[in-house]
Order: C-alpha cells, then structure tokens, then sequence
C-alpha cells in the first residue's frame, strides 16, 4: 500500500472529484512524477487505493502516450513528426538524433543518459520543428542545437 | 484593427492578476452575476453571433440554450484545453499569457447555464500553461472571484484544473468526457447529447479556451460590437495559427471573414524564400487542403464550408511549390494512424491500412492497384465511425488524393513493385 504522507496527497487529489475513480489521470499525474514510471506494484496500489479493478488502470496507463511503465532516460527527447514541422526540417532532426544517440525512437542509450521518443504534434508549429526535452519546449530546432544539448547532459 | 482576445499578449507579465484587474478584469463577471439574468446572458451570447472556436463552429449562445434548466441534476461546465488539432497552438497562449481572461468567462458561462462547477481540461504537454492557470485559479479564489457566493453575489463557482495525458482523441467532446470521469478515451454515441448526459451523467456544455475566453469581452462591450467586427453570422475575431512554409509562423488575431491571402502574404510575411505556394491547410490538418487558386476565401465557418472545406481550429499551414504531396499526405495519415483510438474497427484497421498504402506508394513500392484501394479504404472510414475523427481522416487524406492525383499516379508509375 502507499505510505500515509502519499495517500495524503492522493486524498487532496481526489476531493476535488465528483467520484473518487474519476480522479486516476491525475492520481497516475502524481505517482509517475514521484516514480518516474507506473510500475505493476504502483497499478495495484491504485486500483485499490480508488476501489477500481487492476486491469481498469492498466487500461488507462497503456492508452494514453504520457504514462510510461519503463525507466526513461534521464535527458528524454520527445520529437514532433508531424506536418508542421516536418515541413521544416523534422525528419532530419530526428534522423541526426538517432544518428547521434545510436538508438532508434523508443529506446534508451545503455548508460540510461539518453532516450527518443517520435510523437504527433505538440501545439507548438510556431517554431517547427519542436520537440520537449523532458518537459521543457524547444523549437526552432537545428542539427547544432541538438549536439549542444546531448553534450550539456553527457 | 482591435485585438480581443490577444489584447494583453504582447504585455509584460500579461498572465498576472494585477495586470488583467488593471484592464477592467472581472467587471463583465460582475455585471453579469449582478445586473443580469442568466437568459440575458445567454441572449447576449446568441446575439454576438460568437461560434465554437474548437472545431465545429457551433453558435455558442444556442449551445447554452439546450441546457435543461429544470433538471434537479448539477450542471457542468467543460473547457477545453485539449488542443491537439496539428497546426493549432492557440489555447496556449490564452492558458500561458492570459489565464484570468479564461476564469472570467468561465465564471460567466456558469452563471449563464446554471453551472457550480467548471473543469478545465489542459493537453498533459502544456506544463507551462498549466502552471499559469494554477496559479490564476488559486489568484481568483483568494480575491473571491471563485468558491462560495462569488463576488458577494449568491451564486458559487468551483474549477478544477484537469491535465491530459497525451491523446488526441480526448479533444473530442464525448471522449474528453470519458477521460474526465477517469477513463481511457472512447468517444460516446450521441445522441444523448452532452447538454442532456453529459459528464458524471448529467448535464453539460463542452466549449473551447478561446470560445470561452470571449465572453467576458462581449459581455463588456455588447453583442452588436462583437458581432461588428467579424462578419454575417461569424462574430469576432479569431486567433489564426500560421505555420509551414512562411517567413513569420505565428498567432495572428484578424476579423473572421479576412482572407486566407491576407492572412498568408500580409500578416505571416508570405511563403518561404519566395517560392511558389503549392498547397494551404486551412483549419488544422483535418480540414481538406487547398490549392493556390482558392485563397482568396474568406475565413469563416460558412464561406471555408462552402468550398468544401472548413475552418475547424484556425490552424492554417502553409506548403510552398517544394513539398511533396504524397509525402505531406503519408504524415497526415501516419497521424491518424498513431492517434485512432481503436473503437471502431473501420477506424482502427483503415488507418493504418490508409498509412501503410501511401507508405509504399511514397517509397516506390507500390502495386498497379494501390491507388484504387486506397480511395476504397479511405471513403469507407467516414460515416462508419462513432465520432468524427473518421469523417476527418476520410476528408483530410480524401483531398490529398483528389487534388493532387497526378503525383500519386506518378510515383506509381516510376516505379511499381513487379508483385
Ligand atoms: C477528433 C477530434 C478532436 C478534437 N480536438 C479538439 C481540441 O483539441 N480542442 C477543442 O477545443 N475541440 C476539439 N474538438 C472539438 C470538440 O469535440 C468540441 O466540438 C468543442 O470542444 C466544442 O467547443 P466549441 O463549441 O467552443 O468549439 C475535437 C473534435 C474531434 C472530432
């Protein structure tokens, strides 16, 4: 079962729902930011946690892209494939980073430094061709940019 | 021209309280929760003509209406902040630049359709936007602008901030319900409408950040103005998204109606390196492409509807003489490909199947017959789905095919697999 301070801030979260399984999103929000992944313990913990069944959450946790039940690198990539900024250039950015990483998108470099993700559009076209390091936005992207990035979180 | 709803963007520290207060913040909330009835409100919405900025263009006022007052169920109101239509970032900076300008039509609506409780429903990308619409919510409640009995009126107001978990479908109205009651996304069948089952089975009007951050502006100045500056049947401005193949990408806030040439040549500073414009998306990637001979539209619900298009989220992206069609259809089908929810077979199946055969056609190795097969595979999505994403991958990879044949037709004769 969770520890008392954690079920503490998963009741804060839940209040503010009409009923408590309404609240898994941001249940499963809070648990992947403290963990850094759904693991199965953490699945079973919350099924009982929201009265739901197992099969329920782990439903929810492999439809939607954000939740992840593996470890991701420690500096993730998330590139924008789609119109927008392939337009501007995306495909050679993520061709650059697999170059680069020597790893294809959905996977981690072995020292656990490093992992790629291709996704569909993140609401930034502005400054195609963009992508989020963790959680940051950063666009206007050039193979430059990108070195400088991998060499910052060697 | 006069800016609305990006009025403040360009202002340092636009996203504060003090900021949006000193620019007579919350004075449409108060006249509308102490001087008005909650049926003059929605009259005066119904008259500014204002649409459903999210997609659809639904009159906004009409929506309202189908509210049943007299059911003893509680009322929801659902902002959408899902913002995931490619080529759409305009939710963003209403959410990130201007939060206090969504709370305050929030306040508005829930007055108007009889609603205590608003969620807002954040993409789970936007961690910036979200942020700054925490902290105005938390701004509102301290100064008692939310909570109980809202500006010593009687009335109470609660919003909870909901973050997405990165799914496009959850944009769709019913999915987006189904994913705020804690579920993955699965669209409903409607009817029932919302209005009648909507969240939690009761009641609710689903309507996007922009079209709510529009309120408070007409409740301000009055319906005749804001229907002023757009034009018949179209009220207001809207906030453009411009991408692709031009010097300025950005959000350009222009009067419904301007054309997709002004919007383009004038405003987003005119296609890259001065090339030759190929083709334009005119309303997020769903919208049916356009050729250079149909800019001169205006950019409405009605007039992008009636060459057979539509206007859908406003995001426009630009593709000059260089681009590849076949390619620039592979991606818009990869994404649909990517984004099916899987709910309904011809959708699950057929998008992948469409993606895969433009794939083969695009690399050289497609069959003679591929072509054919796609245009089967692509008219039979549509209007065999539960909710519209079929009818859009149907329209959106459809007019790739009709207006651009020739290239397709060549790719396949240069060079057709001999299997
Ligand atoms: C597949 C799909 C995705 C959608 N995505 C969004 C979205 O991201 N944001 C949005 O506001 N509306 C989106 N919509 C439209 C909503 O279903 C709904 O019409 C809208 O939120 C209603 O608000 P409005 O009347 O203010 O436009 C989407 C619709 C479909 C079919």
């Amino acid at each position: 079962m969770f520890s008392a301070e954690y079920l503490q801030e998963l009741d804060k979260i839940t209040a503010k729902y009409e009923q408590k399984r309404a609240a898994l999103l941001p249940v499963l929000h809070y648990v992947q930011h403290k963990e850094g992944l759904i693991s199965q313990d953490a699945e079973q913990n919350i099924a009982e946690y929201l009265e739901i069944s197992v099969v329920h959450v782990h439903e929810v946790v492999s439809f939607y892209h954000l939740f992840h039940q593996t470890k991701k690198g420690q500096y993730h990539f998330s590139v924008c494939q789609t119109t927008a900024c392939a337009l501007r250039g995306g495909e050679q950015i993520i061709e650059h980073l697999k170059e680069r990483l020597g790893i294809t998108p959905g996977q981690t470099t072995p020292d656990g430094k490093f992992s790629l993700s291709v996704v569909e559009c993140l609401g930034a076209c502005e400054i195609a061709p963009v992508m989020q390091g963790n959680k940051e936005y950063i666009g206007c992207l050039n193979k430059k940019k990108i070195d400088e990035i991998i060499d910052k979180n060697k | 021209m006069e800016k609305v709803v990006s009025r403040h963007f360009d202002q340092e520290n636009s996203h504060s309280f003090i900021n949006y207060l000193k620019d007579n913040g919350y004075r449409a909330a108060r006249k509308a929760l102490t001087q008005m009835t909650p049926a003059s409100v929605i009259d005066e919405v119904k008259k500014s003509n204002l649409r459903g900025l999210g997609g659809a263009g639904f009159p906004t006022g009409v929506k309202w209406s189908f509210i049943p007052q007299a059911s003893p169920k509680p009322k929801y109101l659902v902002v959408n902040g899902d913002e995931g239509e490619p080529g759409t970032f305009k939710d963003k900076y209403i959410l990130q630049q201007d939060p206090h300008a969504l709370i305050e039509g929030i306040i508005i609506t829930c007055y108007a359709i009889g609603s205590h409780k608003a969620y807002v429903y954040v993409r789970g990308e936007y961690e910036k936007p979200l942020q700054a619409l925490l902290t105005a919510v938390e701004e509102a409640y301290k100064a008692g602008f939310l909570g109980q009995a809202v500006m010593g009126s009687e009335f109470d107001i609660d919003v909870v901030v909901h973050q997405g978990a990165g799914a496009y479908i959850c944009g769709e109205e019913t999915a987006l319900l189904e994913s705020l009651e804690g579920k993955k996304g699965f669209p409903r069948l409607k009817p029932p409408f919302p209005a009648v089952v909507g969240l939690f089975g009761c009641p609710t009007v689903i309507n996007n950040v922009e079209t709510i951050a529009c309120v408070a502006p007409i409740i301000n100045k009055g319906a005749e103005w804001f229907a002023k500056l757009g034009c018949e049947k179209n009220g207001g401005n809207r906030l453009f998204c411009v991408s692709g193949h031009v010097h300025k990408p950005g959000v350009y806030e222009l009067p419904n109606g301007t054309t997709l040439r002004a919007i383009i040549y004038e405003h987003a500073g005119g296609v890259l390196n001065g090339n030759k414009l190929k083709a334009v998306i005119p309303g997020g990637i769903s919208a049916p492409i356009l050729t250079p001979d149909q800019i001169d539209v205006k950019m409405d619900f009605d007039s992008l509807k009636a060459i057979g298009t539509m206007a859908g989220s406003g995001g426009i992206i630009v593709m000059d003489e260089t681009t590849d069609m076949v390619w620039a259809a592979m991606i818009a089908a990869r994404f649909y490909a990517n984004e099916s929810c899987g709910q309904c077979s011809p959708c699950r199946e057929g998008s992948g199947w469409a993606y895969r055969n433009i794939k083969r056609i695009y690399e050289g190795t497609a069959r003679p017959y591929d072509l054919k097969n796609l245009a089967g595979i692509v008219n039979n999505i549509g209007g065999n789905t539960i909710c519209p994403f079929g009818d859009a991958l149907t329209m959106c990879v459809g007019s790739y095919i009709s207006k651009f044949r020739s290239e397709f037709e060549n790719k396949i004769k240069e060079r057709v697999c001999p299997i």
